[in-house]
């Protein structure tokens, strides 16, 4: 794992680790001198669950990580139980490695999720990154819906000095997509990033629209899109579950952008989603600026999350 | 949105109501359940603890327990308690006590500052105000003219002066032109920062300063987790935020955030967002609320809305048609017109009593409805009056005429037979509340109320 990545983000996560790794090791030394040792246990146990519900673990998740704790017996102190939390959080978020990037010219990768998560500035920042790492990317502005969303991107494609195809606002977005595919094959350019319009969940007809942008990808170029990527807000509470289930569904997300980790939430709600959906963060977004955006590390992130001594 | 909180409310109280007698036993699983059910709903967890603390304290009173309905005492206790924890105070906008009133709208990234600036002069104009609109977030790419475009595709004034740089210089020049020309209200929709962005935050104070704001309105995402007190409290301790403007009602979070942001800062909700449309902002009100949380239906939102929608068009038509043994296709069309106007149709479903409790949600989709008017337009009159002739290949034909197909003519015909079913239902008192559906059905006349 590069050493960059787990300095940054433990850079941005040094304000809310402390509190994280630091209440655990402080609960377990206070219930160790419980009068009685099965009241000190299940005292220990309600701490730790509040530990993981205030960062939006959420209960199933907090169950699941607190069964494997007690399975493990009465910890030994404060450290050793902050270190069962965390390995039981690691095993959670680590997914077998993903399968290697699809062969397809081009390759296409949807960006959704809810309205405001951050969909835009991903796209921008995951354009720069791709850049970085070799790759020619471009960028397709599927929001033809929100006010002035294509300007916003056009902004971004610039920044990241790559180009941009859209349409007019108010076109039919699986079109652009088409198009998108087409000028990438006609200018050499191995990957397609899809900007769409944020998107209620609940909402049936917008997503149906996502589904139509998926079968019109998949009709330019085969098995596409290979990547759908759900922007998912670090703040979100216990509906992203919800979230992530439906567009799970409808949109076939193949995995997590956890953005906006630079404020003070801890963005558990990936954790339940991981434990419930199998669905990998594949990269955090800690902040506005053009490489603000990190490839995630599961074993750097947790540890990020726990480390006490910054 | 606090529907699927409802629904855990309505299976912990159903578990209580077999018992004659309440026992404290009974009670502190009761409590248990409703932790739980506020945790999975963002609420923060030191306010749940504080809440079911308080629900203990009343609700193993001997009064309770020995009462004949221990089940309607706990509800009330906790619909008590609930309605306490929003607060009392009035939504919208309390007397700016000087002639211009300033907004300043603030908030994280993402929460929905921009679109809430436009609905509220949306709302202003509907009340004969004239207000006018600023971006002073000269940051995020393409926020300007953001709302330069949604003040400009629905009639609204937005104010973007070119000379000024700094967002207190851009916010005092709309203030000075409002004054100039008379506008009675300048709304600031400022960039989204994060609470811990103290450069950010500074930026917020000199706003504030330079144009002394009657209203500061902080706007949260009803999806909040947990970190919602922290933002908060942070926001209001450097901009001291008179009211929050709860967005993304319109999605299924619980939105227990909300409460525990109003329990822990102490500001009212003022106004709640449910929609992408300009019209999609309502009064908050926290009565209202709490009987959704409860599973009652929030019937007087209801009520409003068909008011607004039948007002503005063929209300009268609707009456007219309303005898119970004639309703059919043909109404249905009509009244789906009128429910066309009130929002989304699940989403207006979603706030009949009841709905929540038959599960699932409708799943109507609102494009879907201009398809549906297709269809029944391609009935003869008599299919439209006997939807039983239905029958294979008129099935056939309809479709072919429509431009839809079988299938969707089908999906039209069950979803008719069901909307009577269900709302059959509600007319009977079966769920929901008798005379709130009584109330509604001489109200709007939804499709199906009227079957015998
Ligand atoms: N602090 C922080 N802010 C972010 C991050 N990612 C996005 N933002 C901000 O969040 C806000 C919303 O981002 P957008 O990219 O416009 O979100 P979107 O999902 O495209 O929004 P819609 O298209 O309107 O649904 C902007 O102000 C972004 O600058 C992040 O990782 N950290
Ligand atoms: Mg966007």
């Amino acid at each position: 794992m590069p050493l960059g990545l787990r300095d940054r983000l433990g850079a941005v996560l040094r304000r809310t680790a402390a509190r994280l790794g630091g209440r655990l090791e402080q609960i377990a030394g206070a219930a160790g001198h419980g009068a009685d040792a099965s009241e000190a246990a299940r005292e220990t146990a309600d701490a730790i669950e509040e530990v993981l519900l205030e960062a939006d673990v959420g209960v199933a998740a907090s169950e699941r990580i607190m069964a494997a704790v007690r399975h493990a017996g009465a910890p030994r102190g404060g450290l050793q139980l902050r270190t069962r939390v965390q390995r039981e959080m690691l095993e959670i978020l680590s997914s077998p490695p993903s399968a290697p990037p699809a062969a397809a010219a081009p390759r296409v990768v949807l960006v959704v999720g809810v309205n405001g998560t951050g969909k835009t500035t991903t796209v921008g920042k995951l354009a720069s990154l791709l850049r970085r790492e070799g790759c020619r990317p471009l960028i397709c502005a599927a929001d033809t819906f929100r006010a002035a969303a294509i300007d916003q991107l056009a902004v971004w494609a610039d920044r990241a000095g790559v180009d941009l195809v859209k349409a007019r606002p108010g076109a039919d977005p699986a079109a652009v997509v088409f198009d998108a595919v087409e000028a990438a094959r006609a200018r050499g350019r191995d990957v397609v990033l899809v900007d769409t319009a944020g998107r209620l969940h609940t909402r049936a007809d917008l997503m149906a629209e996502l589904e139509k942008i998926g079968r019109v990808a998949s009709r330019a170029v085969p098995g596409a899109p290979h990547e759908v990527l759900l922007a998912l807000d670090a703040t979100v509470g216990q509906n992203g579950l919800t979230q992530a289930r439906q567009f799970f569904d409808h949109a076939g997300v193949t995995g997590i952008v956890l953005t906006k980790i630079d404020g003070t939430a801890k963005g558990g709600i990936a954790v339940a989603i991981a434990c419930e959906l199998g669905l990998p963060i594949r990269y955090v977004g800690i902040g506005e600026a053009l490489d603000d955006l990190l490839p995630f590390a599961a074993e750097a992130y947790v540890d990020a999350l726990f480390t006490k001594a910054w | 949105m606090f529907d699927v909180l409802g629904n855990r409310f309505r299976d912990i109280f159903a578990g209580i109501r077999g018992e004659v007698r309440l026992t404290p036993a009974a009670v502190e699983s009761a409590l248990r359940e409703i932790r739980l059910a506020l945790l999975e709903a963002d609420v923060n967890f030191k306010v749940v603890k504080a809440f079911v603390s308080r629900v203990r304290d009343r609700a193993v009173d001997r009064a309770v327990l020995d009462s004949l309905t221990p089940d309607q005492q706990v509800v009330a206790i906790v619909r008590d308690e609930l309605v306490a924890l929003f607060g009392k105070q009035q939504a919208g906008f309390a007397a700016a006590g000087r002639r211009q009133r300033v907004v300043l709208l603030l908030g994280l990234q993402g929460s929905g500052k921009t679109t809430t600036a436009a609905k509220i002069a949306h709302w202003l104009s509907r009340q004969g105000r004239r207000a006018l609109l600023v971006s002073v977030d000269i940051r995020r790419p393409a926020a300007i003219e953001q709302l330069s475009v949604l003040g400009g595709q629905a009639g609204l004034a937005v104010h973007d002066p070119q000379d000024r740089e700094s967002a207190a210089g851009r916010a005092l020049s709309a203030v000075e032109l409002a004054r100039a020309d008379g506008f009675d209200t300048v709304i600031v929709d400022t960039a989204g920062r994060l609470h811990i962005d103290d450069e950010l935050m500074s930026e917020l104070e000199e706003i504030s300063a330079a144009v002394d704001p009657t209203d500061r309105l902080y706007v949260a995402d009803a999806m909040t987790g947990q970190d919602a007190v922290r933002s908060a409290g942070e926001f209001h301790r450097r901009a001291a935020v008179s009211g929050i403007v709860l967005t993304k009602m319109d999605g299924d979070a619980r939105g227990g955030a909300a409460l525990s942001v109003v329990a822990v800062v102490g500001v009212p909700i003022v106004f709640s967002g449910s929609g992408e449309r300009l019209e999609d902002l309502e009064l908050f009100r926290p009565d209202r609320m709490v009987s959704r949380m409860l599973g009652m239906g929030d019937i007087l939102t209801l009520v409003d809305r068909a008011e607004q929608a039948a007002a503005e068009q063929q209300a009268e038509q609707v009456e007219r048609r309303a005898l119970p043994d004639q309703f059919t296709l043909e109404d249905m069309r009509r009244q789906m017109t009128v429910i066309g106007r009130m929002g989304p149709l699940d989403q207006v479903l979603g706030l009949i009593p009841g709905m929540g409790a038959l599960g699932g949600g409708a799943q109507i989709d609102p494009k879907g409805l201009t398809r549906v008017a297709a269809i029944i337009d391609s009935m003869t009159r008599d299919e439209r009056r006997r939807p039983g002739l239905m029958n294979g290949s008129r099935r056939k034909r309809v479709a072919r005429g429509s431009g839809t197909s079988v299938q969707e003519v089908n999906r039209l015909l069950k979803q008719f037979a069901q909307m009577r079913q269900l709302l059959k239902k509600v007319q009977s008192g079966a769920v929901g509340r008798r005379s709130q559906a009584r109330r509604l059905r001489q109200r709007m006349r939804i499709p199906g109320a009227l079957a015998p």
